[in-house]
């Protein structure tokens, strides 16, 4: 029965295809989640729960309205070490590495040359290393990169073997809290080192939800018992991939592999607020950073944009999945989705894509065509849902 | 007559006309849906012509036509609230009504025992 590609690449096939645990990598949490009647897919290498027997739908809400703990240890967490790590950083990332302060966390693209992103991740000066999170199906990929363009400058150390758990929504706050006295005095794009049972955390106030929250990167070795220990609050519970995607669309979040790819260069993708000021054009450390002349042409204008990201909302109660072709009212080929489905909190169709400039603009028409029907779109502010961080 | 086909469908057959829906299982592989595409009433689909699509939030399937014939009527009510898809899909579930052009192809479809065996 199945035959279209299923979202966020969480495969799908009836009867439930048979998970080759040779191939597959497993978290911390792999029991734990088999316990709690997780359904496992294939994810970025790792055996991962896409849902858990609430399902989607109700693991969406939760997280919206309280507090949802989501396993993300298939992500890659890296530390970089020495004086020049953060100007070696600034080389492959058109962000301001160097002007960052201690425990602050940003958003960060690495680039190839010609400003294609290669992935996104978090970063946090920690003063003593600067911490990167990167995508899970990327993290070898981006270690060699990293070794190749900035290993002869600082230490590229990877933690593939450290857990991190996310607990994201609106009683978040309450429940780490009780684990983790004080932390509630973070503020969103911050971290802090802390201690559970004796042993070291690195929590942030950030996450991949819209929702305030926080992301624990833990050893692996407590990774189940802290899990544990937020389950029994009772905020909390278990979320799959398949709510963490549907919460991140709403969000208006880029997830890599759809909506970010090496072919696509930040202007394109509308993260300009990514980029400081000291990076760009007449900045202090302006350009030098892999694909400079591409991405600061683009923010100047001296490089026409062909395309660019826009949030689009579908008129009929039709999901609009990635890859669906999008078109303009005559029938000419615009460009097409990236994301898309039936938002949970917003109750309609949504997308995100990618079309041309002069089709960008808030309250576009166009049309997406599914299944050989012609579907209308509305282009949209992003996000879809507002964002609730906590930013103190 | 309830038989089943590999593409995880039911067909309850009475007489000349029969009524189609997924099963359980499907469902239950699909999680929460929240879209269904119904075929046209009237329209004559063959075979393994695709009848419809099903759709959760998290994946798409298309909905096969188990047999050849011509359809008599689409539940209007599963077009207006797709979770009856997974609240009860063997019955106020149904998707279609078709009116059999080649009942003989009955004879070619899963009976529960298979299905059962298939599915599990």
């Amino acid at each position: 029965m199945m035959r279209h590609g299923p979202c966020l690449a969480l495969e799908l096939s009836l009867p439930a295809a048979p998970i080759n645990p040779v191939a597959l990598e497993r978290t911390a949490l792999h029991a734990l989640h088999l316990e709690l009647g997780a359904r496992m897919v294939p994810f970025a290498g790792y055996e991962m729960p896409v849902q858990y027997p609430a399902g989607l739908m109700a693991e969406h809400h939760h997280t919206r309205r309280a507090a949802g703990l989501f396993d993300v240890s298939h992500m890659g967490q890296l530390h970089l070490m020495g004086a020049d790590a953060s100007l070696a950083l600034e080389t492959v990332m058109p962000m301001d590495v160097l002007g960052l302060g201690l425990h602050k966390q940003r958003y960060g693209l690495l680039l190839n040359e010609e400003g294609g992103i290669v992935d996104d991740l978090m970063f946090v000066n920690r003063g003593e290393d600067l911490f990167l999170i990167v995508n899970g199906a990327c993290k070898q990929a981006d270690l060699a990169y990293l070794l190749e363009r900035i290993g002869q400058r600082c230490t590229v150390l990877p933690q593939f073997d450290r857990a991190l758990l996310a607990l994201q929504g609106p009683q978040a706050v309450t429940a780490l809290t009780r684990l983790l006295p004080g932390i509630e005095q973070l503020v969103f794009m911050t971290g802090t080192p802390s201690v559970w049972q004796g042993e070291p955390l690195y929590v942030t106030r950030s996450g991949y939800t819209g929702e305030d929250g926080f992301e624990v990167s833990l050893p692996a070795a407590i990774a189940e018992d802290f899990a544990r220990a937020l389950l029994a609050q009772p905020e909390v519970q278990p979320i799959g991939l398949g709510a963490r995607n549907s919460l991140r669309l709403e969000a208006g979040l880029c997830l890599y592999g759809n909506d970010l790819d090496p072919t696509t260069t930040p202007v394109e993708a509308g993260l300009n607020w990514a980029l400081q000021k000291v990076r760009r054009s007449g900045g202090a450390r302006a350009g030098g950073f892999a694909g400079a002349h591409k991405v600061l042409g683009q923010l100047q204008g001296t490089t026409p944009l062909r395309r660019q990201r826009v949030g689009l909302l579908a008129l009929e109660r039709v999901p609009v999945r990635e890859h669906t072709g999008l078109e303009d009212l005559s029938g000419q080929p615009l460009g097409a989705v990236t994301s898309g489905l039936l938002a949970p909190t917003v109750d309609r169709p949504i997308a995100m894509g990618y079309v041309p400039p002069p089709f960008a603009a808030v309250g576009t028409r166009m049309n997406a065509r599914v299944r050989g029907k012609a579907i209308p779109m509305e282009v949209v502010p992003l996000p879809f849902v507002p964002p609730r961080y906590m930013r103190g | 007559m309830i038989k089943y086909t590999e593409d995880h469908e039911w067909i309850s057959i009475e007489g000349q006309s029969a009524t189609v829906g997924i099963t359980q299982h499907a469902q239950d592989a699909l999680g929460d849906v929240v879209f269904v595409d119904l075929p046209e009433v009237g329209s004559t689909l063959a075979h393994k012509a695709t009848a419809g699509v099903v759709e959760s939030v998290k994946a798409a399937a298309d909905i096969y036509m188990p047999v050849s014939g011509k359809i008599l009527e689409v539940n209007e009510a599963l077009r207006a609230d797709p979770s009856l898809a997974n609240s009860d899909p063997m019955g106020a579930g149904w998707f279609f009504k078709v009116e059999l052009s080649q009942p003989a192809e009955i004879d070619g479809l899963l009976d529960e025992a298979d299905y059962a065996r298939l599915s599990s």
